[in-house]
């Protein structure tokens, strides 16, 4: 299966626009399986360095999981404010205390405005853009979470270093 | 794997048991497209996935009133007990007696005792339109069924 939607600028984007390796992760804060994809990416990053790019797209199952979409859009506020990787990074760090006062405290411990931010998941003010983020990902063949896409190309292993790794270093 | 019903067949009509006490019918859909999603075992991993996905992709198959049903040979109490679970939207049906009897009628049913992974797109006039079976351990997603009632509409 192949990536529907090209990575563009409004993606959440680490590493340079030139780098040889794009990895595209569908993910929901409250899967334990991102959750333990989480600290394999950040692995992946210091492996590959400069040669890999890494884009992270919202894929809630809301009705599986009650924190899924509240924690999506908090970080897509949080995008607004140039803090998505904190309040991301953050949510999978404390994935197993996750609630509202978690990404409270998140906001306010990264300097955003939690009543704000409170807000804003009250008014739904970015469910629509966590729902392209969803759609795209089921065009694209998204059949779970998380789902790691290579150069665009989904990939059909078991989602932990070695296998990403090697994946990887297949196509840079 | 099976040979199942493909596109361009009459979809066969059936009554299975949606609850304890209520029986639904294919024929009570016509007008209007249908999805049937038979998949082999209430909460199995894969199954699961794939049921709360279809489950969150609902809103986009209801743009195209269309109506989804999961099919397995489990019976309506467990059903009921995996919808609640999973805070299912959509009917899961029960091919339960005479065991798998709507699921051979598609072509769907395994020699070891459940249905296959199979999905089917039944257009407003009861025709399959698309048709698709799955590895049985393999999640099919829902682009193929989006792509499907698409197409009826084209």
């Amino acid at each position: 299966m192949q990536l529907k939607e090209n990575v563009t600028r409004e993606d959440h984007i680490q590493g340079a626009e030139g780098a040889k390796v794009t990895l595209v992760e569908y993910g929901d804060y409250e899967c334990s399986h991102c959750g333990a994809a989480y600290p394999v990416v950040k692995r992946l990053q210091k492996r590959f360095g400069e040669s890999l790019r890494f884009v992270f797209r919202n894929f809630p199952l809301a009705e599986a999981h009650p924190m899924a979409e509240a924690s999506a859009e908090a970080t897509e506020y949080a995008a607004t404010k140039d803090k998505f990787w904190q309040i991301h990074d953050g949510i999978y760090e404390h994935q197993t205390q996750l609630s509202t006062e978690l990404l409270e405290s998140l906001a306010t411990q990264n300097g955003l405005d939690a009543k704000a931010m409170a807000d804003a998941l009250k008014e739904h003010t970015f469910q629509r853009q966590v729902k392209k983020d969803f759609m795209s990902g089921v065009r694209s063949g998204v059949n779970g979470t998380p789902a790691f896409f290579i150069n665009g190309i989904l990939f059909g292993g078991e989602a932990n270093f070695e296998t990403l790794a090697a994946a990887i270093e297949a196509v840079r | 794997m099976s040979q199942i019903l493909p596109a361009g067949t009459k979809a066969p009509d059936f009554t299975l048991r949606v609850t304890p006490d209520q029986t639904v019918s294919l024929s009570e859909f016509r007008g209007r497209p249908v999805i049937l999603a038979f998949y082999p075992a209430d909460w199995s991993p894969v199954c699961s996935d794939q049921m709360a996905l279809y489950n969150e992709v609902l809103p986009e198959f209801q743009k195209h009133s269309a109506e989804l049903m999961g099919i397995s040979v489990d019976g309506v109490w467990c059903h009921s007990a995996f919808g609640k679970d999973r805070n299912l939207h959509f009917p899961l049906l029960a091919d339960f007696e005479p065991k798998g009897a709507v699921a051979r009628l598609y072509g769907s049913y395994r020699q070891e005792g459940v249905t296959e992974r199979a999905l089917f797109v039944i257009d407003k006039e009861g025709m399959i339109r698309w048709s698709y079976c799955s590895p049985v351990g393999v999640n099919p997603g829902a682009d193929g069924i989006l792509q499907a009632l698409e197409a009826l509409e084209k």
